[in-house]
């Protein structure tokens, strides 16, 4: 095959990716775009397998077939609930595929490589690690292996400081005399391990978003890197694209959140300010009378956090939602951008239980007609509804965008008990006037609401 | 003149991803990300070149474990991606229009 067919093959698989991506951009045709961009994916193998010189192939589908299985059967179990420790874990495994090219661009002669592509190798390196070592991390927390709060320790800045500088003397010492079994190489290689670790292990529950996000543009980057140490332009482009994709979703929930990346990637969460302590009465309210105010409702917003995810509510919820439609009710689920674990987790969670996805609204559409709305039922959200964020300059998470569900005629709070949720603050929205409380397992709550309507 | 024309084609590549990617709506966050993880198991096609030229054990060795890796990320991620996509289903019955999204 002759070089100028391979960057042909290159082009046609880019086209594909670059097609692929912009058919997600609209439910009706994503599942199409998935399949181009999966089409790119395999042209540009086939093209590297026919025409880069490959000699010897029984390694290369052993490692393939293997990696299949694993990835294969790994896609197919995954709970959706768990999908972001999946993606932590496949952004872990990109980055650890990068870091080994860009290190097997070595052999067989080091010094032969000019010192350009010697610093993209050492890029490829320290990114991919970093993806790497970081994603592991991730998943720990996300799955919880491992405490999922901020571990911070004192010195930790120091300690980073340290780790950098060694990275970077490291980096220009190899550079200026490539040996890939000296002292150096393996200090450079354990360093970038170590910055993935100490750099996500900082970072609490509730930032978990970004740093998926975070972690997914630095998969993109390893491979654009990896790119740039073995000279191939298919690389560059994909691995671009997806860094860009990253830094999108990155930004998107920071902005979610109100707070700068630096903001989220240098402190912990919570510990800066004590919110005002809000006294008041709660007023609960009974399944019955829950029925009765639904009942004669015509507008109803869901408002799902993770909680209903964990309680596994979306089924009942789903089927609550359709109860009230056949009631001539009208019903959305509103979606705030960082309700579940990644973004666009809630999303998934209710298209799997069958919610249709022109009821799925986000926050900016339904704030403006928020007063029109008769009840709001809040299920196991918390601070994305409170309205603290609006009006307590106290608040750790003041100026954070939140669903502004207290201006709903009646607000319903699902809840298991008085305690506060995720980041510890309190929530004036469970004291206001249209505040009714519902306690108990929110499944079960609405389970008998359902009961209800039917009987 | 090798690298900058490389450069040429990041940058290119930087400011078409963000055009795509602003576009993409909330709802299909996850999936996108999924979608794009997927993308960037294209470290393959150097794992590939690693494991099966004629590079020296070393280089195979760790072509092939690339090999591996990359693999789980593109075939998980297409798959994971594919299933998560199939479930976005929009309402049958287009008579009682609802949501505005």
């Amino acid at each position: 095959m002759s070089p100028e067919l391979i960057g042909l093959g290159y082009i046609v698989s880019a086209a594909l990716f670059i097609f692929g991506l912009k058919q997600l951009g609209s439910p009706d045709t994503a599942v199409r775009g998935n399949q181009l961009s999966s089409i790119g994916m395999l042209i540009a193998i086939v093209v590297t397998l026919l025409g880069q010189g490959i000699v010897d192939f029984k390694w290369i589908a052993g490692a393939a077939i293997l990696g299949a299985l694993v990835g294969g059967i790994a896609a197919q179990k995954v709970e959706m609930t768990s999908m972001p420790e999946m993606v932590a874990l496949f952004n872990g495994t990109g980055g650890i595929a990068s870091l080994a090219v860009g290190w097997a661009a070595l052999y067989p002669f080091p010094e032969a490589n000019s010192a350009f592509t010697l610093v993209t190798i050492v890029l490829s390196i320290l990114i991919g690690g970093i993806t790497f070592s970081g994603s592991l991390i991730a998943y720990g927390k996300l799955s919880e292996v491992m405490t999922s709060s901020a571990i911070v320790f004192g010195g930790q800045r120091i300690v980073n400081s340290l780790i950098l500088v060694g990275i970077v003397v490291c980096a220009v010492m190899f550079v200026m005399n490539p040996d890939p079994t000296s002292p150096v190489f393996w200090t450079l290689l354990a360093l970038s391990l170590l910055l993935g670790i100490m750099a996500v292990i900082p970072i609490g529950g509730a930032d978990m978003p970004v740093v998926i996000s975070l972690l997914n543009s630095y998969s993109g980057l390893a491979a654009c890197a990896a790119g740039f140490a073995i000279n191939n332009n298919i690389l560059i482009v994909a691995g671009s694209l997806v860094g860009a994709a990253g830094l999108i979703l990155t930004n998107i929930m920071c902005k979610a959140m109100n707070r700068s990346l630096a903001n989220v990637l240098f402190s912990g969460f919570g510990a800066v300010k004590q919110a005002t302590k809000v006294e008041g009465e709660v007023k609960p309210i009974v399944s019955e009378d829950a029925f009765l105010i639904l009942e004669a409702a015509s507008n109803v917003t869901f408002v799902p956090g993770y909680g209903m995810a964990v309680a596994q509510a979306q089924h009942v919820v789903r089927e609550l939602g359709d109860l009230l439609e056949a009631n001539g009710c009208e019903v959305t689920f509103a979606i705030h951008p960082v309700a579940g674990r990644m973004p666009g987790h809630m999303n998934v969670l209710l298209a799997e239980a069958n919610v249709p996805y022109d009821q799925l609204v986000e926050m900016d559409d339904i704030n403006p007609r928020i007063e029109n709305v008769d009840v709001a039922v809040v299920i196991g959200a918390n601070d994305v509804v409170n309205p603290a964020a609006r009006e307590d300059e106290n608040s750790p998470i003041y100026g954070m965008p939140i669903i502004n569900v207290d201006k709903a005629r009646t607000v319903f709070v699902l809840k298991r008990s008085m305690a506060s949720g995720f980041s510890g603050v309190d929530n004036p929205l469970f004291f206001g006037e249209n505040t009714r409380m519902l306690f108990g397992d929110a499944k079960e709550s609405i389970s008998k609401v359902i009961a209800e309507f039917k009987g | 003149m090798e690298a900058v024309f490389l450069a040429f084609i990041l940058l290119l590549s930087i400011f078409l991803g963000f055009e795509l990617i602003s576009k993409v709506p909330a709802t299909l966050h996850t999936p996108l990300m999924s979608g794009a993880n997927a993308i960037s198991g294209i470290t393959i096609v150097g794992a590939i070149m690693s494991a099966g030229g004629d590079h020296g054990t070393m280089a195979t060795w760790l072509g092939a474990f690339a090999v591996f890796t990359a693999t789980i990320n593109v075939v998980g991620g297409y798959m994971v991606t594919n299933r998560m996509l199939s479930m976005f289903k929009k309402k049958e019955s287009p008579a009682t229009g609802g949501g505005s999204a």
